[in-house]
C-alpha cells in the first residue's frame, strides 16, 4: 500500500482507469464536423412537393438539384398516393402512434411508404431509449426472433470452419456468415461451411462474404444461400467513393433475386462519417436516407444498426440510442432487420449488454447481424459483441427474461458428436473430389479445440489450393449433395438438398425469411401483430424448458447427494451424542454454541467447505484459550442464527452464546440483547475461515468478561457471494426449516472428536 | 383468377407445389435425392425461373410490399441472361465505369432487344440520366 499521501488526485480515477471501459474513445457532440447522433448541422426540415405524381422537391431540395441519392428515394421510395396524407401528419403524432399499441403496423408502414428520410429521423428522434425500444418490438416485420453467426477462423481452415458451422446450427442460428483472412480462399470457406451447416438439421441460411461478382458465382454454384454485402450510404460521395451508385446497387440486389439467393443490404450509423463524406449531416438523417433508398431498391431487407461504425456512434452522446433509432426506421419502413450488435462497439462488457438488450427482449429478425460463434481471435469480420467467449452469457440473459435471442444451449457430449461428424463429413468430402486429404491428426485436433490456436490442420497454403480447385473444377453443391451420400452422410445430403431446393420457389426472398423446422416463416406467414399483452412472439412451454435448460443447474437432489458424501468422513471425525433436554448453565467461564436442526445431521459442510467437525474443533480451541469451556446444544424450534445465538446464551453460563446454522453463519449472542442486536455476526459463510472461527470462539470469552475483544472482521474481495451461492443456501435452509418443530425443546449434544482435528 | 396470388399462397413450395418448377420443368418433388444421385438433376433444375419470380412478386405486393415485388420482377428478367453480361451492366453501372450516357443507353437498348428486359432497360435509361446530371461519367481509373 502506498504510504504517500501527498498525490493530487483521488486514487479512484486510478481504479477507474485500469477498467476495459476506459480503452474506449469517447467524442464531443460536434454537429458542424459530422459528430451528431440526432441533430446535424446541416440536417433538413421535412418536406415533400409533389406534381403530377412526381416529387418536386424532397426535405428541402429541389427535384433539379437531388443528388444520386435524392433521385433515388424520390423515384423509387416515396409512393406519391400515399406522401401527401402521410407527410401531412405531424411527427409528434407519428411518434405517438409508433407506441400506440392500438394503432396496428400495417397503418404504420403503409404511411412510411409516403415520408421523406427527415419526416422519419424527425419522428423518431422523438422518442426516448425506452420508447424507441419498444416500438422496434412492434414493428418488426417477422413474429419470431432469429439470430446469426459469425463462423470464421484465422486460419480459414476448412476442417475447422465444418466443425464450428455444426455447432452454429446445433446453437439454433437461423443463418450464418464466414468471410475469410486471405481472399483466394472463399471457395473453400464457402464449401466447408457449407458441408458443416447441413450437419445436425436442415434450412441454416449460410452466406460468404467476399467481392461481389465472386460472391454471386460462389451462391449460384449452390452453396450459399444469402448475401448481406450490398452496402449503401448515406451521402452521394461516400456512395461514390465506394465506387458504387444506387442504381449499381440495386441492379446486385436483382441479380441475387434472379439467382434465387436471400438478400439484404447493409448500411449503419457513422459510415460516412468514417469515410469523410458526412456533409454535417447527423446518424440518424443519413441513415434514414439509406434505409429509404434501400427500400426502394426492392431490397427485402437490411443489416443496420452501426455495424462497422457502431464503435464510432458510441463514441457520441446519444450515438447507441441513435443506433436503436435507425433500427427502428429500418422495421418502420418494412425491411427485415439484422439489427447489428455485430462489430463489438466497446471493450466494456456492460456497454455491450446494456446494448444488446432491448434486442434480446424485444426481438428482432436477427439479433445479432453477426454473433461471433468462434473465439474473437478467430473472427474474421472484427471482434463481435457476443462472441464464443460470452456466449454462455447470451444463454443466461434468455434465461434470465425469458426472452428468445434464438440460442438454445449445447450438451458437452452432442457439441463433439457434432464436430466430429463434420469433420468427418467435409474430411471425405475433401478427399472424395479430389481436393485435399485431412489427417487423423488434423481432425483430432480440430475436434477439441476452442480455437485455431490449438489445432494442427491444413497450412493457409493447402486452403489457398483446396479453393482453387473447388472453383477450377466448377464443384457445385450437387458434387457435394453426391459426395455426401456416397460416403455415407445420408441426413447431411439430404439437408443439403433441402435447402438447395428452397431456392426453385424462391419463397425465402419475402421479408424476413428464415427456416424453422424445415419450413420457411417470414413477415407473410409469420407476421408481427403485436397489439398489446398476449399478442405478438410468446414463449411456447416447450420453449421456455429450452431457454431454461443451461447446464449446470443445482437441484434438491445434488445438494443432498454432496452431503450424503460428506456424511461418511464426518461420521470418522466426530460423534454427536444426545444428553436429553438442555437447562440454563450456572458456570459463568460456559459458552454455549447453539446449532441448527439439521447440523451434523442432514448438513456436513460450510458454504466455505469446512467440515462441521473441524468448525466446532476451531471453536472450541478459541473458547479454551479463552479459559472457557464449551457446551454444545442442539436447537430444533429454529434455524435463524439470530435466534439460535441468543437462545444459546441464555442457555449459557455467562450469558454469552454462539448460534451456528449447518452452512457456517454465525453469530456471538448475549442473554440480554435483542434478538437482532447482536455482538458479532459471521454473515459470509463461503469466506469464513477455521481461524476466523478460532478467534471467534475466543472473543465469546472475553465478552463473558465484561470486555471488549478486537471483532473478528472476515475480510471481503468483493466476490458477489449471492450469485455464487445463494441457490445452495436456499436449498440447503430449506433442508433445516423443514426440521423445525414448533415449542421443541433445546437438547445437550455430547461431542467426542474421533480424529485429530485440524 | 388463379393469377391473383397473395400471402394465403404462401409458402408457394407448400400452397402451389405445381405451380414451382426448375428451369427445366421439372417439379419440386422430382428433385429426390435419387435423382439427384442418378444425374438427373443439374443446377438448372435448382434455379429460379422467371414464373416463381414472377409469383413472389405478386405475393409481395398484395400484402403492400411493391418496391419489394418491383426488384423481383426485375430479377425476373434478369434470370435470362448470363451471368457474365449481368456482371458486365453491374460493372458498368459503377462510378466512371461507363465514360458517357450513350454508353449506357445503349445497353439499355441491347438489355431492351436481345433480352427482353424492358424493366430493366427502362432502370438503365434513368441511372444514365441521372449519372449525366451528376457528373459520373468521370475518369475513376
Amino acid at each position: 500500500m502506498s504510504q504517500s499521501y501527498d498525490a493530487n488526485r483521488w486514487k479512484r480515477f486510478e481504479d477507474w482507469d485500469a477498467r476495459a471501459l476506459r480503452l474506449d474513445q469517447f467524442a464531443i457532440e460536434d454537429p458542424e464536423n459530422g459528430f451528431s447522433a440526432f441533430n446535424g448541422a446541416a440536417d433538413p426540415k421535412p418536406g415533400l412537393g409533389i406534381k403530377g405524381g412526381k416529387v418536386t422537391s424532397m426535405d428541402g431540395v429541389a427535384a433539379s438539384d437531388f443528388d444520386l441519392i435524392d433521385a433515388f428515394i424520390a423515384t423509387y421510395h416515396i409512393d406519391p398516393d400515399i406522401a401527401q396524407e402521410a407527410m401531412a401528419i405531424p411527427s409528434e403524432q407519428l411518434a405517438r402512434m409508433l407506441v400506440d399499441m392500438n394503432v396496428p403496423r400495417t397503418e404504420l408502414t403503409r404511411l412510411a411508404r409516403g415520408l421523406t428520410p427527415a419526416k422519419l429521423a424527425e419522428t423518431v428522434a422523438q422518442l426516448n431509449a425506452m420508447e424507441i425500444a419498444f416500438a422496434y418490438s412492434k414493428m418488426r416485420a417477422r413474429r419470431t426472433p432469429g439470430n446469426q453467426a459469425h463462423v470464421t477462423n484465422a486460419k480459414d481452415d476448412p476442417l475447422q470452419l465444418a466443425a464450428d458451422a455444426a455447432i452454429a446450427v446445433a446453437l439454433g442460428f437461423d443463418e450464418i456468415e464466414t468471410t475469410m483472412r486471405v481472399a483466394r480462399n472463399s471457395w473453400s470457406n464457402a464449401l466447408a461451411c457449407c458441408v458443416g451447416s447441413a450437419v445436425g438439421r436442415a434450412g441454416t441460411l449460410f452466406q460468404c462474404s467476399s467481392e461481389e461478382a465472386e460472391e454471386l458465382e460462389i451462391g449460384m454454384a449452390g452453396f450459399t444461400s444469402y448475401a448481406e454485402t450490398v452496402s449503401v450510404y448515406g451521402t452521394e460521395s461516400a456512395f461514390v467513393d465506394g465506387d458504387d451508385t444506387p442504381w449499381s446497387k440495386a441492379w446486385l440486389a436483382a441479380a441475387y433475386a434472379s439467382r434465387g439467393i436471400k438478400m439484404r443490404c447493409t448500411s449503419g450509423a457513422a459510415a460516412e462519417l468514417l469515410m469523410g463524406f458526412h456533409e454535417a449531416k447527423s446518424l440518424l438523417y443519413l441513415e434514414a436516407r439509406c434505409l429509404c433508398l434501400q427500400r426502394g431498391m426492392g431490397s427485402q431487407g437490411t443489416q443496420n444498426g452501426g455495424i462497422d461504425g457502431a464503435p464510432l456512434a458510441a463514441s457520441i452522446p446519444g450515438g447507441v440510442r441513435e443506433i436503436l433509432a435507425e433500427n427502428l426506421v429500418a422495421v418502420w419502413l418494412d425491411l427485415e432487420c439484422a439489427s447489428g450488435n455485430d462489430a463489438r462497439h466497446s471493450e466494456s462488457d456492460m456497454r455491450v449488454a446494456a446494448k444488446v438488450l432491448p434486442y434480446l427482449i424485444g426481438g428482432s429478425d436477427l439479433i445479432c447481424s453477426g454473433f461471433g460463434s468462434i473465439l474473437k481471435y478467430d473472427n474474421s469480420f472484427n471482434p463481435s459483441s457476443f462472441n464464443g467467449e460470452e456466449l454462455e452469457e447470451f444463454l443466461v440473459l434468455q434465461r434470465d427474461f425469458e426472452a428468445d435471442g434464438g440460442l438454445t444451449a449445447v450438451e458437452d457430449a452432442r457439441a463433439l458428436d457434432l464436430r466430429r461428424r463434420a469433420i468427418d463429413a467435409l474430411s471425405f468430402v475433401l478427399k472424395d473430389l479430389g481436393l485435399a486429404e485431412a489427417t487423423e491428426v488434423m481432425k483430432r485436433s480440430v475436434a477439441v479445440a476452442s480455437g485455431s490456436n490449438d489445432t494442427a490442420s491444413f497450412a493457409p497454403r493447402d486452403v489457398a489450393l483446396i479453393s482453387d480447385r473447388i472453383r477450377d473444377n466448377a464443384i457445385t453443391v450437387l458434387d457435394v449433395i453426391r459426395s455426401l451420400h456416397r460416403g455415407g452422410f445420408e441426413d447431411e445430403a439430404e439437408n443439403l438438398l433441402f435447402l438447395v431446393k428452397l431456392r426453385v420457389s424462391g419463397d425465402y426472398l419475402q421479408t424476413s425469411a428464415i427456416v424453422r423446422d424445415r419450413r420457411v416463416i417470414s413477415a407473410i406467414n409469420d407476421p408481427n401483430e403485436y397489439s398489446g399483452p398476449g399478442s405478438g412472439y410468446r414463449l411456447t412451454d416447450a420453449r421456455r424448458k429450452e431457454l431454461a435448460a443451461i447446464r449446470d443447474v443445482l437441484t434438491r437432489e445434488e445438494v443432498l447427494r454432496a452431503e450424503a458424501a460428506s456424511e461418511m468422513g464426518e461420521a470418522r471425525s466426530i460423534r454427536y451424542r444426545s444428553m436429553g433436554p438442555a437447562s440454563p448453565g450456572t458456570a459463568k467461564a460456559e459458552i454455549v454454541v447453539g446449532v441448527s436442526p439439521g447440523f451434523g445431521s442432514k448438513i456436513f459442510r460450510t458454504l466455505a467447505g469446512h467440515r462441521l467437525s473441524a468448525v466446532l474443533g476451531a471453536l472450541k480451541a478459541g473458547i479454551e484459550r479463552g479459559g472457557g469451556t464449551m457446551r454444545l446444544v442442539r436447537f430444533r424450534h429454529t434455524a435463524d442464527t439470530s435466534f439460535l445465538g441468543l437462545s444459546a446464551a441464555r442457555l449459557s453460563g455467562s450469558g454469552v452464546g454462539i448460534g451456528l446454522q449447518s452452512k457456517g453463519t454465525a453469530v456471538i449472542h448475549h442473554k440480554d440483547r435483542l434478538p437482532h442486536n447482536n455482538l458479532e455476526l459471521f454473515s459470509n459463510a463461503p469466506i469464513t475461515t477455521l481461524e476466523h472461527y478460532e478467534t471467534m470462539g475466543f472473543n465469546t470469552t472475553v465478552y463473558a468478561k465484561g470486555e471488549m475483544p478486537e471483532p473478528v472482521v472476515v475480510p471481503t474481495r468483493g466476490e458477489a457471494l449471492g450469485a455464487r451461492f445463494h441457490a445452495r443456501v436456499a436449498l440447503t435452509y430449506a433442508i433445516e426449516t423443514s426440521m423445525i418443530e414448533d415449542n421443541a425443546s433445546p437438547e445437550d449434544l455430547e461431542l467426542t472428536f474421533l480424529e485429530q482435528s485440524p | 383468377m388463379t393469377d391473383d396470388l397473395n400471402a394465403t399462397d404462401y409458402p408457394t413450395a407448400e400452397t402451389r407445389p405445381e405451380r414451382v418448377l426448375g428451369r427445366r420443368g421439372k417439379p419440386l418433388d422430382s428433385l429426390t435425392m435419387d435423382a439427384v444421385l442418378e444425374g438427373d438433376v443439374d443446377m438448372e433444375d435448382l434455379r429460379i425461373t422467371p414464373q416463381a419470380l414472377l409469383q413472389q412478386a405478386r405475393i409481395s405486393r398484395s400484402v403492400g410490399r411493391a418496391a419489394l415485388a418491383r426488384n423481383l420482377e426485375r430479377a425476373a428478367e434478369m434470370t435470362e441472361i448470363p451471368k457474365a453480361d449481368v456482371m458486365q451492366v453491374y460493372e458498368l453501372l459503377r462510378p466512371g465505369r461507363a465514360h458517357s450516357k450513350q454508353e449506357l443507353l445503349e445497353t439499355a437498348r441491347h438489355l431492351r432487344s436481345r433480352h427482353k428486359a424492358a424493366l430493366l432497360a427502362d432502370f438503365i435509361e434513368e441511372a444514365a440520366d441521372f449519372y449525366d446530371r451528376r457528373g459520373l461519367f468521370r475518369k475513376r481509373y
